[in-house]
């Protein structure tokens, strides 16, 4: 069984006198105990607000939250406020973009490390910092015995993310969610923290949902990807399969969008022009269809169904890429 | 000095400034640091602590019983004579020939325990409504918001004389509530302000991610980062305080008791003798005025030094 269903995950914002905004329209996806499952796209795809819904962490006012999000069987979006807040934290963590300003500035690390064991391990001040000390080490901070004691500004932005890596892991969550860990961060860094939590997860058996927009992230680190446009999933595949033949036209936009060393120097990048804010709504037709390279008279006028074209992969578009345009078939 | 080794030195020194000399210090010993080399604060600071000194001392300081009407024998109603200089008195004595300095001195306390009642009681009343306001949200904050904003539709001095208004008798005690309930919306309005931008920060985000009780997350992650704000403003009403409780006496809302002298008493009974004798008024104002500005300047190099934008 997996570890997290999400079915038909639905958010719409609404606002007095302001038209209903949807960020997320209908998006379902398993993780499987132990797997990395990228969730890839542009800004305001509707990646942050799918993993927020997951959470639990979208303000209830004004917010419409729709579908279910299967915990081990149990939907999280039905549960009060009192047991979600008992599961984040311990069955479910989760690791922000901005490393300074999602920590304390005004408590010590040690204490923001040792709240989350307190709280959810219900052992004393004193047991919990010095669990707090060992994850601390094992997250690869140097000097932990100092670093407990100091607050977050006196710590490089490398080192933050470390410490919110090991709040996040304190507990052993089966289930974590990385957005963006490695935006804010040098690239040097990035890919320290990147190694940091390929070993972690595979040390804890932890599950890993990252969200990036980086193509590289998804290349050294997911087992499988969806990759999200306007608030719904356009393809999904196994890593492998999907650098290998990209399908959708978006997804194979996203990469040629990506400068490669292997490439010849010959070889442009091609961006994909427009922006995600200029698309139509998918009820009348493919959203992705004002900047499709590939689009049909048809795209602009039926919404493209989900199609499983087998090996397990995924796909909703009317004309994907590396197949033949189709044509009449003509009789002998 | 060849100018290369010039740069490497600045450089040096630019380093040294970084995460060094900060390591191991909280926000608030950051912002002491920075406190001590503002002159301003200097001045401020001297100047609370000699009133402060002051206030403490006295008792031995002050020569004579300030209810004593020593000079009495000089006190003339019918040609508006008042004791003047003299050994002993060196600022004579007050309309009822009382010894003046000494009453000056003692003033000191009354004025002292008003600001800092008025403002402990002002800030208690409105930390609680801010609490309440931003932690809840919904309609508890619509609620406390149009008290609080009733209440700061009118005037505050306007509101403070009505409040003192209210009692029958006229203590010390009321004055000191008066003032305080001045106080508490606005700083009931700080509070909740900041507390609602904490409400919407990362961390605040992060921590509830984490699992971290309500509860917890309001006192541990929301007010502690929130008070900035009314830690300036409470040195700022300290100030306020001592003007807004010399007003109620000046208007005669003050304590009825003048055995016990108080500057803003001194002042408001001097006024009757101002064409003839200012030196009534302009001592006891001069003293209002100076530790006002006291308390003023501090909060305003407070206010600098915990500006998050000055933290490194």
């Amino acid at each position: 069984m997996a570890l997290l269903e999400v079915r038909d995950l639905s958010v719409s914002f609404a606002r007095k006198g302001e038209p209903t905004v949807t960020a997320v329209d209908g998006i379902s996806f398993d993780v499987q105990p132990g797997r990395t499952v990228g969730l890839v796209g542009e800004s305001g795809c509707g990646k942050s607000v799918t993993s927020l819904a997951i959470m639990g962490l979208l303000p209830r006012r004004g917010t419409e939250v729709s579908g279910s999000v299967l915990f081990e069987g149990t939907d999280l979006l039905g549960l009060s406020q009192r047991d979600i807040e008992q599961r984040r934290g311990r069955d479910l963590g989760m690791v922000f973009q901005d490393p300074l300003s999602s920590l304390n500035p005004v408590v010590p690390i040690g204490l923001q490390v040792a709240e989350v064991i307190e709280r959810h391990r219900g052992v004393p001040r004193r047991a919990a910092m010095s669990q707090a000390r060992e994850l601390l080490d094992r997250v690869g901070i140097p000097d932990p015995d100092r670093r407990l004691k100091e607050y977050s500004h006196q710590l490089s932005g490398g080192m933050r993310q470390r410490a919110l890596i090991a709040m996040a892991l304190a507990c052993r969550p089966r289930l974590l969610i990385a957005d963006e860990p490695t935006t804010a961060l040098d690239v040097t860094i990035q890919a320290q923290i990147l190694d940091l939590l390929t070993t972690l997860v595979a040390d804890t058996g932890t599950a890993l949902i990252m969200i990036t927009h980086d193509l590289g992230v998804v290349a050294g680190m997911c087992d499988e990807v969806n990759v999200l446009y306007a608030g719904r999933v356009v393809e999904r595949a196994e890593r492998h399969e999907l650098f290998a033949a990209p399908r959708h036209p978006y997804t194979a936009g996203l990469m040629a969008s990506v400068p490669r060393l292997d490439s010849s120097g010959e070889q442009r990048l091609s961006p994909i022009s427009g922006s995600v804010a200029d698309n139509i709504p998918w009820e009348q037709g493919c959203a992705f269809c004002p900047r499709c390279s590939n689009a049909l008279q048809l795209c602009g006028q039926a919404t493209p169904e989900v199609e499983h074209t087998g090996d397990g992969r995924l796909l909703r578009c009317h004309n994907p890429v590396g197949e033949a345009t189709p044509i009449s078939v003509e009789g002998p | 000095m060849l100018p290369s080794t010039q740069r490497k030195q600045r450089i040096d020194e630019l380093a040294e400034t970084g995460p060094g000399p900060d390591a191991g210090v909280s926000l608030a010993a950051s912002a002491w640091r920075r406190l001590r080399r503002n002159p301003v604060f200097l001045v401020g600071a001297s100047i609370i602590g000699a009133f402060v000194l002051l206030a403490l001392s006295s008792p031995l300081l002050a020569q004579h019983d300030p209810a004593l009407r020593l000079l009495e024998d000089q006190v003339s109603r019918a040609q508006n004579e008042i004791p003047p200089p003299q050994p002993g008195f060196p600022l004579g004595g007050d309309q009822y020939g009382r010894p003046f300095l000494s009453r000056l001195l003692l003033g000191s306390q009354q004025t002292l325990l008003v600001a800092v009642m008025a403002t402990v009681i002002g800030l208690g009343g409105g930390l609680t409504l801010g609490i309440l306001a931003g932690a809840f949200g919904g309609w508890v904050d619509t609620l406390v918001m149009r008290v609080v904003d009733v209440m700061l539709s009118v005037p505050s001095l306007l509101l403070a004389v009505s409040i003192g208004a209210l009692f029958a008798q006229q203590t010390q005690f009321t004055v000191i509530l008066a003032v305080a309930i001045v106080q508490v919306p606005i700083f009931g309005r700080l509070l909740r302000g900041s507390m609602l931008a904490q409400r919407a920060s990362d961390h605040v985000l992060a921590a509830r991610a984490l699992g971290v009780k309500e509860r917890s997350v309001v006192f541990r992650h929301m007010l502690p980062n929130a008070l900035g704000p009314v830690v300036v403003q409470s040195t700022l009403s300290l100030a306020v305080a001592i003007i807004d409780a010399a007003a109620l006496s000046f208007l005669g809302l003050g304590s009825g008791d003048t055995s016990v002298p108080e500057w803003g008493q001194m002042l408001g009974s001097a006024q009757n003798f101002f064409d003839s004798h200012p030196q009534l008024a302009f001592w006891p104002a001069g003293c209002i005025i100076l530790v006002a500005l006291g308390f003023t300047l501090v909060g305003e190099s407070l206010r600098d030094a915990l500006d998050p934008k000055n933290r490194r």
